[in-house]
């Protein structure tokens, strides 16, 4: 445990360190806000002001709320793993006594903990000056909502883990990486809340952890699910992440036994 | 004249060859590209499975925005958007490599790479063109096939332009890189929806500023005949090649200042 905190922190302080990088981060994330919510604001006035329960101020927080949490949850990349798996320094990782999927877990994390406040804040600071946010006043959607905001990130890293346990059988992942950007930021409630889907689609999107990912923590900070029905979406997302996770181990244990890196 | 371009066929040629040689590398690359191009229309699939109507557009028009959009920014793409890993240079002081050749540095930094990957997105752009573009009720004149013709091209110019007025901020940024992304990804995401639904300041931003209206709703105003929202009057669709020019004249001067300003980090 106390290992696990220590690579929390310098997963942390890893990404700290570029405070200019992570302002222009925000800076487009704000941007991508703006754009979003309008599109969003204008898709429910056109449906008459209401739109699968989001009204205006609702739908523009929804829009807000995941540009404050996409760089946290990590949407875009991690390839850390598939770089190491390539380049074979993975093996580094494999002679540690630390199980390497922890220690990932802990650095991703951190990374997440450092994105929270300075990736978050502007694009909620520009909603709440622009179109006003609909929050809850009450503590208990924040409570169960940072929960899930957790819950979210470790599925997002379990999902990636696997993704990039494809480099231990392919050599060139792009596509592969690509693939995975595309199905979250579709299926995760990134572009559009996954409550607009046509039917099919929503099926599509249940069968996949994606949406535990953005859409539960969304939908549980904003009390959009509250009291037992927030309760049962967090075991939804603990019943992916325990998969994704388990899954991650298995694969991650037989590419191991099938790699061979040069020694030197 | 065919002796000075000769460089950079050879150049590009080399890049052509480097991306084809792997044969499934290259195959799952441009089913990559073709995802995105697919995700991004299933943005605007899914917001027409609830509403009939976005910003006075029905979904046939809005398709047509998007297509025009997509296709103008993905050449673009295919063609300039590498220069967004000037960055890298930078930091690797590898530009200075650049600066030794008897060449241009940004012709250099264009021709250095080819993403030809990014056919497989404008091929998505391509066939939402030829779906949607039946289904609007279009009254043909020469002035509009014109127009049609020429708006993807002008739109990869605008993008390509944005392209390189980001790569000329990143001798002053380097780090702080991803705040161009608002205006080149940003300007695309928001040149795919019709500019009549955001709010005037914004609609104005993206107009006049970042001129991503002009890459598609504008001309399909013109094209579908209708009346532009407040500050983007419908004849401003056939200005678009002038929107083009303004934005590589600011890239252009903008680059000129960036790499006056460069110093290189010695060896």
């Amino acid at each position: 445990m106390r290992l696990f905190a220590t690579l929390v922190v310098l997963g942390f302080r890893r990404w700290s360190t570029y405070r200019l990088a992570t302002a222009a981060g925000a800076f487009t994330n704000t941007v991508f806000g703006l754009i979003k919510a309008s599109i969003m604001v204008g898709a429910i006035g056109a449906a008459g002001g209401e739109l699968a329960g989001y009204d205006a101020r609702t739908g523009a927080t929804y829009a807000w709320l995941v540009q404050a949490l996409v760089a946290t949850v990590n949407v875009f990349n991690w390839s850390e793993l598939a770089l190491r798996v390539r380049d074979g320094d993975i093996a580094i990782d494999l002679a540690r006594p630390v199980d390497p999927q922890l220690a990932y877990l802990a650095g991703f994390v951190g990374r997440a903990i450092h994105q929270l406040i300075p990736r978050g804040g502007p694009p909620l600071l520009a909603g709440a000056l622009v179109t006003g946010l609909a929050l809850p006043s009450t503590p208990l959607p924040y409570l169960l909502g940072a929960v899930s905001v957790v819950l979210g990130v470790c599925v997002s890293f379990g999902v990636w883990w696997l993704v990039n346990l494809s480099a231990f059988w392919l050599v060139e992942l792009r596509g592969v990486l690509t693939l995975n950007v595309v199905a979250m930021a579709i299926l995760s409630g990134l572009a559009i809340p996954v409550h607009w889907f046509p039917d099919w689609l929503a099926t599509l999107a249940a069968l996949t952890p994606y949406p535990s990912i953005l859409q539960t923590p969304v939908d549980i900070v904003t009390a959009r699910v509250e009291g037992t029905a927030a309760l049962g979406e967090l075991a939804v997302q603990v019943a992916w992440l325990a998969g994704v996770l388990l899954l991650g181990r298995l694969v991650f244990a037989r590419g191991a036994r099938k790699l061979v890196v040069q020694g030197g | 004249m065919a002796e000075c371009w000769r460089p950079y066929r050879v150049l590009l040629g080399s890049r052509m060859r480097a991306q084809t040689a792997y044969r499934r590398s290259f195959v799952s690359d441009v089913l990559g590209s073709v995802a995105i191009g697919v995700m991004e229309f299933a943005e605007v699939y899914i917001v027409f499975a609830n509403v009939d109507v976005l910003g006075e557009l029905d979904f046939a028009a809005a398709a047509l925005v998007f297509a025009l959009a997509n296709l103008g920014f993905s050449l673009a793409d295919l063609l300039v958007g590498h220069v967004d890993t000037l960055p890298v240079y930078l930091r690797e002081g590898t530009l200075d490599a650049f600066l030794l050749r008897p060449l241009p540095v940004l012709a250099q930094l264009v021709t250095s790479d080819v993403s030809l990957r990014r056919l497989g997105r404008i091929g998505v752009a391509v066939v939402v063109l030829a779906v949607a573009l039946p289904l609007n009720d279009i009254e043909w004149t020469a002035a509009r096939v014109a127009l049609l013709v020429l708006t993807p091209l002008t739109a990869a110019a605008i993008f390509a332009g944005l392209f390189v007025c980001a790569a000329a901020v990143q001798f002053w940024l380097v780090e702080g890189a991803e705040v161009t992304s608002a205006f080149t990804y940003g300007g695309s995401y928001a040149s795919a929806y019709p500019a009549s639904i955001f709010s005037l300041p914004m609609r104005l931003l993206f107009t006049f500023v970042v001129p991503a209206a002009f890459a598609a709703y504008l001309p399909v105003l013109v094209l579908l005949d209708l009346p532009g929202p407040a500050g983007t009057p419908q004849w401003l669709g056939w200005c678009t090649p002038l929107a083009a020019v303004a934005v590589w004249a600011v890239a252009l001067l903008g680059w000129r200042a960036g790499l006056r300003h460069y110093t290189g980090t010695g060896s």
